[in-house]
């Protein structure tokens, strides 16, 4: 039971990172259509800069806003220096262009900080566990992380169903066209999205990274996941985004959890984990086929 | 007349000194990634292990990225372009899956100042193989030993998916004799609160992991944060609790049980001379055995290029010289076995409270005496 | 016309003195390289056939690589060990044996995918092709018995009768062979009826339809035929480097084909193959003088995209005043 219940926990902080990506693509790619595949790289710039900031300073609470404002500052400077001239073409020129800005960020990073990962320190509060259930003693850095993301979606959910702006971007990702017909300044509107897109990003990051190694190409590894999360969600739609990404952590790490045990039953252990990890590692891409054939648009697209 | 001072030059160019050649020696290591200083160490080891040796060598270092492809592409080039004979180097086992291969393929020799997988200690031992450090095993029988020594029954064995991992494990078990229940993890794995959900549902007497590099320090960390750190003790083998590891670690590492085969506190002059030039040298990087082992190798490689004069064409005349282990090592007692392998002792650590307030590894006692590995009978050599 | 089959020629026989080349200048490497350039000429050539002309953008296309690699790799393994694969079929160091069978293989592995990406279109078909590459490199990743993360090492290279294939130049010899037999074969494709109707599809999948063609048909056919190429290229690979690694399929090596592609200009039969030397030649040049050179690569590749429409091959012709 005890088991479970943190495994369940596990999945739980997994899908609300994913949940803090997707959510900035799906918007990107539904009011903009773009397929930003370097999106992954603000995540690795948040978790870069702010652990650098954090050791420098000596404070993982210098280190936060700090690591978010460069990264929405990078953001923008993305959106205004290339993205902007990816809106009129077609998806390969935008899959090839944002490929070239993964390379060029990667080897950015390894320029500025250098090949080997950075060390986080976690804050005193942080660095230890509390007991939720009898005989479950939770990391308290996890928790918080869980925190932090249900808020997260809470403030979104009301930036985007309350407020002016959220209105404009949920136009937009209905019928872009009919947006700029009324005369909003849709320029604006872009690099809005994106400096929020890249916060969120960033956010993720600086989350994670006390948990995940801080490296070059840890965007690549967590972008086909936030991908498979957009196209599952429906292209456009944060609550796609925040039920596919909860569902998807949770999935992955269960399967990853159990599975290999399963398997061990009837497998030499070595053969079993990695049976057992790869086609855990399969699963949310078998989840996205099945979806897509089914309901080629996601779960809950946005457009019309 | 002529004659005379024709053998009085040649006499005279005779009595000098014979010029030795410069040996060049293809290093292929780690140097990329979370466990790049991995081979950093080993690099800067045998420099330092070359030159104490006296020997007059060129090292071509080339960096693996740990991957086996990499590394086999920069040993053929090597062996087939660059015509060097004799390799080193490598730091993870994958890797040495496919470069010794080459290696003996064509007609070179390697020289192991680290991984030494099972695959390659038993009936696939060559003559042109050598290993300095330790067979892959036998690094973790001793922590099995130990475990065993403090009364423990149950364990959790945790390694990442790749033969070092399956050779850690095996070997931990094989002298533990208590029940084991095995857990593999990913080779890139850096989260691992799901292996922590394990391990506290299965609850055992002790926890043995193999996680080298940086995902040693996440894994302590963790362990921590899981509030698992008080609860359950450890028992680790030298990769897993590396000095470099501890310093990212810190106070949290304080009480772990360790094993090694060699620690900074050992008494014979040849460490202590290596533990001085290392301090000159590089006074603000910790030595770790990585270092230690390499130093080794360089020690050996030099006593055998001094047989042979400083050449390296000669491959069985070199593998020859190389057999002979005619040199002192830092830990004291060393000799090949019949598979090339090390024969050598086993000692119980504990990581304690340094004199400058950081953790620090202690020498506790020998558990083993002269060991080499359960696959040298195997070898046919 | 006549002028392209003379450069054609002159080109061969420069790429069959390459080995002598070599041995002249002493650049023994050369060898390695142009051979490379090669293999993936043909594989990135086998992806403009549905990229360039069928506008369909597949990124799952370095799993039909892989494949093909690993079917190399996994009989030398049966071989190697005395084993039969799945218990019934024995392993084999035959090129004569590996080649073709890599070729079948691959090419249904792309008719599965094919059939079920090729219902979608647009990002979701983009999507669900890059989901099924994937899939693939974790599946083979996850066999042990396979090597898993760490591949399979093929310590000799395939066997041909009555030639040395341990002597590097007899095996890149082979692979110039092949090469041309393969720029022969996709040159009289894209000029045939099909091809026409692939491109059709490509500028105007509606008005193809009207004509009574069954487009999912003819772009199901295509992509199988594209993903023999790639396993073609893939089995080459491997017994080139010896070696195959589940790194074969990820999706970032789709996207390496797809910039030699787009280096080369989509849309001609041996752009790609210009697009893959001018990559190769870029990555080991630039990496000679600095470790950062995917940097370069990053920003060259960003200003291909931005800048041009016809890749390195359009800027030619732009500045050879053709059309």
């Amino acid at each position: 039971m005890v088991l479970i219940v943190e495994q369940l926990l596990n999945g739980l902080q997994y899908g609300v990172t994913l949940f803090l990506l997707a959510a900035g693509l799906t918007l990107i790619f539904g009011i903009m259509g773009v397929i930003n595949l370097a999106h992954g790289a603000l995540y690795m710039i948040g978790a870069f800069v702010g652990t650098w900031v954090a050791l420098q300073s000596g404070s993982f609470w210098i280190g936060l806003p700090v690591g978010l404002a460069v990264t929405a500052a990078v953001g923008v400077a993305m959106e205004v220096g290339i993205i902007r001239r990816l809106y009129a073409r077609d998806h390969l020129d935008q899959v090839l262009a944002t490929f070239a800005l993964i390379l060029i960020f990667n080897e950015a990073m390894v320029l500025i900080f250098g090949r080997r990962p950075l060390r986080t320190n976690l804050p005193e509060i942080f660095s230890g566990s509390v007991e939720i259930m009898p005989g479950l003693p939770y990391p308290i850095y996890r928790l918080f992380v869980i925190v932090v993301g249900l808020l997260v979606a809470l403030g979104l959910y009301i930036l985007i169903n309350k407020t002016r702006v959220g209105m404009l971007v949920r136009a937009g990702a209905t019928n872009r066209a009919m947006v700029q017909a009324l005369g909003v300044d849709i320029g604006r509107l872009y690099t809005v999205v994106f400096a929020l897109g890249a916060l969120l990003a960033g956010l993720a990051g600086i989350m994670a990274s006390p948990i995940v190694s801080v490296q070059v190409g840890m965007g690549e590894e967590i972008i086909l996941a936030t991908f498979v999360v957009v196209v599952i969600g429906g292209v456009g739609s944060v609550k796609g985004a925040f039920i596919a990404g909860l569902l998807l952590g949770m999935i992955d790490t269960m399967l990853r959890a159990f599975l290999p045990r399963v398997l061990a039953g009837f497998m030499d252990g070595s053969d079993a984990q990695a049976l057992g990890s790869g086609v855990s590692s399969m699963g949310i891409y078998l989840m996205m086929a099945l979806v897509l054939l089914i309901r080629p648009r996601g779960l809950f697209a946005a457009g019309a | 007349m002529k004659h005379l001072l024709t053998t009085a030059s040649l006499m005279a160019v005779m009595a000098a000194p014979a010029w030795a050649e410069t040996a060049k020696i293809g290093v292929i290591t780690t140097l990329s990634g979370p466990a790049g200083y991995l081979g950093e160490q080993i690099r800067d080891g045998l420099k330092l292990g070359l030159s104490a040796s006296g020997a007059d060598t060129e090292l071509v270092i080339e960096d693996d990225a740990r991957d086996p492809n990499t590394g086999l592409q920069i040993a053929d080039r090597m062996l087939n372009e660059e015509g060097i004979k004799l390799l080193t180097g490598i730091v993870f086992s994958n890797v040495a899956g496919t470069v010794v291969p080459e290696t003996l393929d064509n007609g070179g020799i390697y020289v192991s100042p680290n991984a030494a997988p099972s695959n390659l200690a038993g009936a696939k031992c060559h003559p042109n193989y050598f290993v300095v450090s330790w067979q892959n095993d036998s690094l973790h029988e001793a922590s099995g030993v130990a475990a065993k020594e403090l009364g423990y029954k149950t364990a959790v064995a945790l390694a990442p998916n790749y033969q070092a991992g399956q050779d850690a494990i095996a070997g931990f078990e094989r002298e533990f004799g208590g029940e084991v229940t095995q857990i593999y993890t990913a080779v890139d794995q850096s989260d691992f609160a799901g292996e922590m959900a394990q391990i506290r549902d299965a609850n055992p007497d002790v926890v043995f992991q193999f996680h080298p590099g940086g995902q040693g320090i996440g894994f302590l960390k963790q362990y921590q944060q899981a509030g698992l750190l008080g609860k359950i003790p450890m028992a680790l083998s030298e990769p897993s609790i590396d000095t470099v590891i501890l310093k990212a670690v810190g106070d949290a590492a304080i009480g772990i049980t360790g094993t090694t085969h060699w620690n900074d506190d050992f008494d014979n002059d040849a460490s202590k001379a290596m533990v001085a030039a290392w301090a000159a040298e590089y006074p603000d990087r910790p030595l770790t055995t990585y270092a230690q082992q390499a130093y080794d190798t360089g020690l050996l490689i030099g006593s055998a290029l001094k047989k042979t004069d400083g050449k390296t064409d000669d491959v069985e005349a070199l593998a020859a010289a190389i057999k002979e282990a005619d040199f002192t090592s830092t830990r004291g007692l060393f000799s090949f076995g019949q598979n090339q392998h090390p024969v050598q002792e086993w000692f119980m650590t504990e990581i304690v409270a340094g004199p400058d307030g950081g953790p620090k590894i202690e020498t506790k006692k020998k558990i083993r005496e002269q060991v080499g590995d359960v696959y040298a009978a195997d070898c046919k050599m | 016309m006549r002028k392209e089959n003379i450069g054609l020629v002159v080109l061969l026989l420069l790429l069959i003195a390459v080995p002598f080349i070599a041995e002249m200048t002493g650049q023994l490497s050369l060898i390695r390289l142009v051979g490379q350039i090669l293999i993936f000429g043909i594989a990135a050539s086998s992806l403009n056939f549905i990229l360039g002309y069928g506008g369909m953008i597949s990124f799952g296309h370095a799993a039909f690589f892989g494949v093909g690699g690993y079917v190399v790799g996994v009989m030398y393994h049966h071989f190697d060990q005395g084993t039969a694969f799945l218990g019934i079929i024995p392993g084999t160091d035959q090129m004569l044996v590996t080649l073709p069978l890599a070729i079948v293989v691959a090419g249904l592995a792309a008719a599965l995918v094919g059939a079920l990406s090729l219902r979608t279109s647009g990002v979701q078909f983009i999507m669900i092709t890059l989901a099924f590459a994937q899939m693939f490199f974790f599946l083979v990743v996850s066999l042990k018995t396979y090597g898993g993360e760490d591949g399979i090492m093929v310590r000799r290279t395939n066997d041909l009768p009555f030639l040395n294939m341990r002597d590097k130049a007899t095996l890149y010899w082979v692979i110039v062979c092949v090469t041309a037999v393969y720029f022969l074969a996709m040159r009289r494709l894209v000029h045939s009826s099909f091809g026409a109707i692939i491109a059709g599809i490509r500028q105007n999948e509606r008005r193809m339809a009207a004509l009574g063609i069954s487009t999912y048909r003819y772009k199901l056919v295509a992509f199988v035929l594209s993903g023999m190429g790639a396993g073609l290229a893939g089995a080459l690979m491997v017994n080139f480097l010896r070696f195959a690694s589940p790194d074969m399929m990820h999706w970032t090596r789709s996207g390496e084909l797809m910039i030699m592609v787009i280096l080369g200009g989509v849309g001609t039969v041996i752009g790609p193959f210009i697009g893959a030397a001018a990559l190769v030649a870029l990555e080991t040049n630039i990496a000679r003088w600095t470790e950062h050179w995917h940097l370069y690569i990053g920003l060259i590749l960003l200003v291909v995209v931005l800048a041009t429409k016809g890749g390195i091959l359009g800027l030619i012709r732009k500045v050879g005043g053709r059309k």
